[in-house]
């Protein structure tokens, strides 16, 4: 029998990334040196310390990952407790990316992982440049939607609008509903970015106001009703509050009276919950594939020990099992992995003029828009210190506060207002001064 | 202990109550508890199942500490079996957990009737020839039983049951059972009486669809001979004459009614599924049978005579636009339908059970009011013996699945698979398993495969050489992500089986990391 290999507790990841392979990526390295870089300098970025977040750390610590970090807003709730396995009865209340940092960290021994307890929005757009990956583990379209935007911030293309390798953040995304999910590839730049193909996921279909208060027909209407329009009439100003125990009691209470008026069964307490909240079904073990699949994806990014997939698989397990890849392609006009938006200045234009600006601009529609340049903060709208220290460049030339360069990248994080809908965003701007030497007509015929 | 409706709250709204009352029923053995089946018992510990007993005889290694996640730096040394059952328990202390440091290899060759007492066993990372052992063993018992296999990036699932009946299949889309193109009379009666022709726009706009396709095709028939649209022609014709019935565009009951013309036009009768499940011979009942098949003989009956060619109604309608008063009303002579079938289905199955000698009321009437209602949606799982898918492989398809492209690494897989374990039982180690000699196991595991696909009957194919060298690149790690999915999966499966709703697959999945494209291989 052939000589035993040392002890060594990446005994079985060794085989991958210390031996050779023939369908590899391009630039993959076998040997000691990638498995000792991949645990000391690889930094993953975990967002979302749910159901599909819990599964990624636990699988990023035993792919060969030793920096992590998890950014989750949430407390834990019983309600999570059937599938986000790192969680017990007792941590009820806590902070999901706390409890799940240190559940991890004790049980895998050497991994290291920083907790962040916020919102995605609270951290600078530089905090996210400083991971070679993003692990989305989310549940909502709007906060895929921002970290895609982040991460395509960083993106630079060169003269040639030829994408800059170097500049490129990848990101894998997971996604869930009973026994269905989907696990993706981005790279900015290379494949489609979530903004991309935001058709593949339709906003929700809501009820006609007019069918909630005059032709209800089944118990979502009789919900959406107490919910939508008696609550408000009864509590002017409250807000309804879905974590309030109290509000959808009185929710539930109401939408019972109205489907006894109207003779339509099937209003539960259950029922009032899942409509209210729009609770999506969710079970352990499609959580588990689908962020296994993703911290697979991970490893092959960042060590090439494997092709990597090509670029959205899908799952279902409802009639028999049925997995697909699919290649989706990128949109070259794409307002958020694309070069940027093209905005044209004069050179007399105040940073204020400026901002006042994007609300107008189509491509923008954007308010209370912060700017930064090369990560120097220009002007923030927040915290109220940071608002005060860049008030003064308000009334300056952009032109100047851009050091004077004719042709450069900015970014603008604020409120976008699209379809009557308002979300935190960011986009890319390429400003470019009008009348400057060095900038041709040719130039500006590229972008848009 | 947290109140188990709000811990299992987002699964109760997949498989409801009833679901879970199964899941708590069931008992799980665990053959082998590395990560394929750590991850497999995680998920499904966390569901609530009723007991899991974990067999395994080894001990704790460094290496286990790199890709398991239900052992510690403690755990060095100690029974594995009992670490990974510690571990577990502490996620969801309504399970029964237990574990016996056994080999399961033994087990298997020594205790046979082991294993008749659970519900089912999930067998991980065992070699062919136990799974053949155990697999006889199993069936023999009456056992569910499920491989799962992660190797390198691939790996395997496989179900081995005799039969699996699923009344609740809950299919994502299914049509309608609105029987438009067969009313019944209080239908009729029902659609008679409401006025296509009113004049208050309120009202015009809100008559259901339903009624208004069974009106209008009442009129066409007039006008054709008593005969459906059915050419393409007349159909466009007819959604032309829903168009010229719009007061006014904004009518989203005709705009509705133009959409799910396509339901008016449907066959009537039965599906061919469903035509199979009341042609098979299990269909005779006697006094051995299943509840699900003396429910199918009755349902064959209801077919033949009361149902007129059709199943028992299913009772809902999907929301439309329509007044209150309508919809409720049509609810209403949808679910009295619905349960009349019912009724006589029910005295039907009663009957039967007296004729073959057995208690008429041992099936409960929830079960067949669930029977009824989902007629149309019955599933009939069955599958070969692991013995038979090896001994009788059917040449034919593994050629087909072989040259096609987005099979070949699959099926390529599926093979290499077989070969390791041919290899293994020759020079007592997997190929690449130890670092030396690794161009020599290429070379062996090659003509292994070759011999293998010989004995396939698919002595003309070969594999690529790409793939040989990744097998053996593998050398049977066990890689932590690779074993999550794996075992997710199993433990999906495990689910479906348990709480017999939804469909379990059917074949053998055959995982695919490098691409992702994993196939279902239908070769059992």
């Amino acid at each position: 029998m052939a000589d035993a290999a040392p002890p060594s507790k990446s005994r079985d990841l060794d085989k991958l990334l210390l031996r050779p392979g023939n369908l590899v990526g391009p630039t993959f390295d076998p040997g000691v040196q990638l498995r000792d870089d991949l645990q000391e300098y690889a930094r993953v970025l975990v967002v979302g310390a749910g159901g599909l977040g819990c599964e990624l750390l636990k699988d990023l610590a035993l792919s060969g990952f030793k920096n992590l970090e998890v950014i989750d807003m949430d407390r834990i709730e019983v309600t999570n407790l059937n599938r986000q396995f790192l969680f017990r009865l007792e941590d009820v209340g806590k902070p999901k990316a706390e409890v799940a940092a240190k559940r991890v960290m004790e049980r895998v021994s050497g991994v290291n992982i920083v907790p962040h307890f916020c919102r995605i929005e609270d951290k600078d757009i530089e905090f996210y440049n400083d991971f070679n990956i993003i692990a989305l583990g989310l549940d909502s379209i709007e906060a895929r939607s921002y970290i895609n935007a982040v991460a395509c911030s960083f993106l630079e293309y060169d003269s040639d609008d030829n994408p800059r390798e170097e500049t490129m953040k990848p990101m894998v995304d997971g996604g869930t509903e009973g026994f269905k999910g989907h696990a993706r590839v981005i790279v900015p730049g290379v494949t489609p970015c979530f903004e991309c193909t935001i058709w593949l996921f339709p906003p929700q279909v809501k009820f006609p106001l007019c069918t909630l208060a005059e032709t209800p027909r089944n118990a979502a209407h009789c919900i959406e009703y107490a919910h939508l329009i008696k609550w408000d009439e009864v509590h002017s100003g409250q807000a309804f509050d879905p974590d309030n125990p109290d509000h959808m009691k009185w929710v539930y209470d109401e939408a019972v009276k109205r489907a006894e008026l109207f003779g339509i069964p099937g209003v539960t307490y259950s029922l009032t919950q899942g409509v209210v909240k729009n609770i999506i079904p969710a079970i352990a073990s499609t959580n588990a594939i689908i962020s296994a699949a993703c911290t697979l994806e991970t490893l092959k990014i960042a060590s090439g020990c494997s092709k990597t997939l090509s670029n959205y698989l899908t799952y279902n397990g409802v009639e028999g099992l049925h997995t697909k890849v699919t290649e989706f392609v990128k949109d070259k006009d794409c307002l958020v992995c694309g070069p940027g938006v093209l905005i044209e200045l004069d050179t007399a234009v105040t940073l204020k003029k400026f901002i006042d600006m994007l609300e107008e601009d189509p491509k923008v529609l954007m308010t209370k828009a912060s700017i930064t340049y090369h990560g120097k903060n220009l002007y923030m709208q927040a915290p109220p210190v940071l608002e005060e220290m860049t008030r003064s460049n308000l009334e300056l030339p952009l032109y100047d506060l851009m050091d004077k360069t004719p042709k450069d990248v900015l970014h603008a994080t604020g409120t976008i207002n699209k379809d009557d809908k308002k979300s935190s965003g960011l986009r890319k701007l390429r400003v470019v001064f009008k009348g400057i030497d060095g900038v041709t007509d040719m130039d500006m015929a590229g972008g848009a | 202990m947290a109140e188990p409706k709000t811990k299992y709250d987002r699964q109760l709204r997949i498989w409801g109550e009833q679901g879970q009352a199964a899941l708590e029923k069931a008992s799980i053995c665990l053959l082998n508890c590395g990560p394929t089946g750590s991850e497999t018992l995680k998920n499904l510990v966390l569901g609530g199942v009723g007991s899991i007993t974990i067999v395994d005889g080894s001990k704790v290694e460094f290496g286990d500490l790199g890709n398991n996640f239900m052992v510690d730096d403690s755990s060095l040394g100690q029974s594995k079996a009992k670490c990974v059952c510690s571990f577990l328990q502490e996620l969801n202390d309504a399970v029964k957990a237990k574990f016996i440091e056994e080999y399961p290899e033994a087990l298997i060759d020594t205790n046979p009737s082991f294993f008749s007492q659970f519900t089912l066993v999930v067998a991980t990372q065992l070699v062919e020839e136990s799974m053949v052992k155990l697999d006889r063993i199993c069936r023999q018992e009456n056992v569910m039983l499920i491989f799962a296999r992660s190797y390198g990036l691939t790996g395997l699932v496989r179900i081995s049951v005799k039969e699996h009946t699923v009344i609740e299949s809950k299919p994502d889309h299914f049509l309608d059972d609105l029987r438009l193109n067969n009313p019944w009379p209080e239908l009729r009666g029902f659609a008679e009486a409401i006025d296509l022709n009113v004049q208050d726009p309120v009202a015009h706009k809100h008559i259901p669809y339903v009624v208004i396709l069974v009106k209008m095709a009442d009129e066409w028939k007039t006008s054709h001979g008593g005969t459906l649209p059915s050419t393409r022609e007349q159909k466009r014709e007819f959604k032309e004459l829903l168009k010229a019935r719009m007061a006014a565009m904004d009518e989203d009951n005709y705009k509705e009614a133009i959409d799910a013309s396509f339901k008016l036009f449907a066959p009537q009768g039965i599906s061919s599924d469903l035509q199979q499940i009341i042609n098979d011979s299990c269909a005779e009942v006697g006094s051995s049978s299943s509840d699900f098949w003396v429910m199918v003989a009755a349902l064959k009956e209801f077919i033949a005579n009361e149902g007129g060619g059709e199943v028992p109604l299913e009772g809902s309608i999907p929301d439309m636009t329509s007044s209150t008063e309508h919809y409720v009303n049509l609810q209403k002579i949808y679910q009295a339908k619905s349960e009349a079938d019912y009724l006589v289905l029910e005295e039907r199955v009663r009957n039967i059970l007296k004729k073959i000698g057995r208690d008429p009321h041992s099936i409960p009437k929830a079960t067949i009011k669930s029977f009824s209602k989902n007629a149309r949606k019955l599933k009939v799982c069955r599958y070969r013996s692991i013995e038979d898918e090896y001994n009788n492989p059917s040449p034919a398809e593994l050629q087909k699945y072989l040259t096609d492209e987005d099979y070949s690494i699959a099926v390529g897989f599926y093979i290499l698979l077989r070969a390791v374990d041919r290899y293994a039982a020759n020079f007592n180690h997997f190929p690449g398993q130890f670092d030396g000699g690794l161009d020599e196991d290429i070379s062996r595991l090659k003509t292994t495969a070759v011999s293998l696909l010989n004995d396939l009957g698919c002595s003309g194919l070969t594999l690529t050489e790409d793939l040989i060298n990744e097998m053996c690149r593998f050398g049977a790690a066990e890689l932590h992500a690779v074993a999550a999915i794996i075992g997710g999966i199993a433990s999906q499966e495990v689910i479906k089986l348990i709480t017999k709703q939804f469909v379990p697959m059917t074949g053998t999945f055959a995982f695919n990391a490098i691409d992702h494209k994993s196939q279902l291989l239908n070769l059992c």
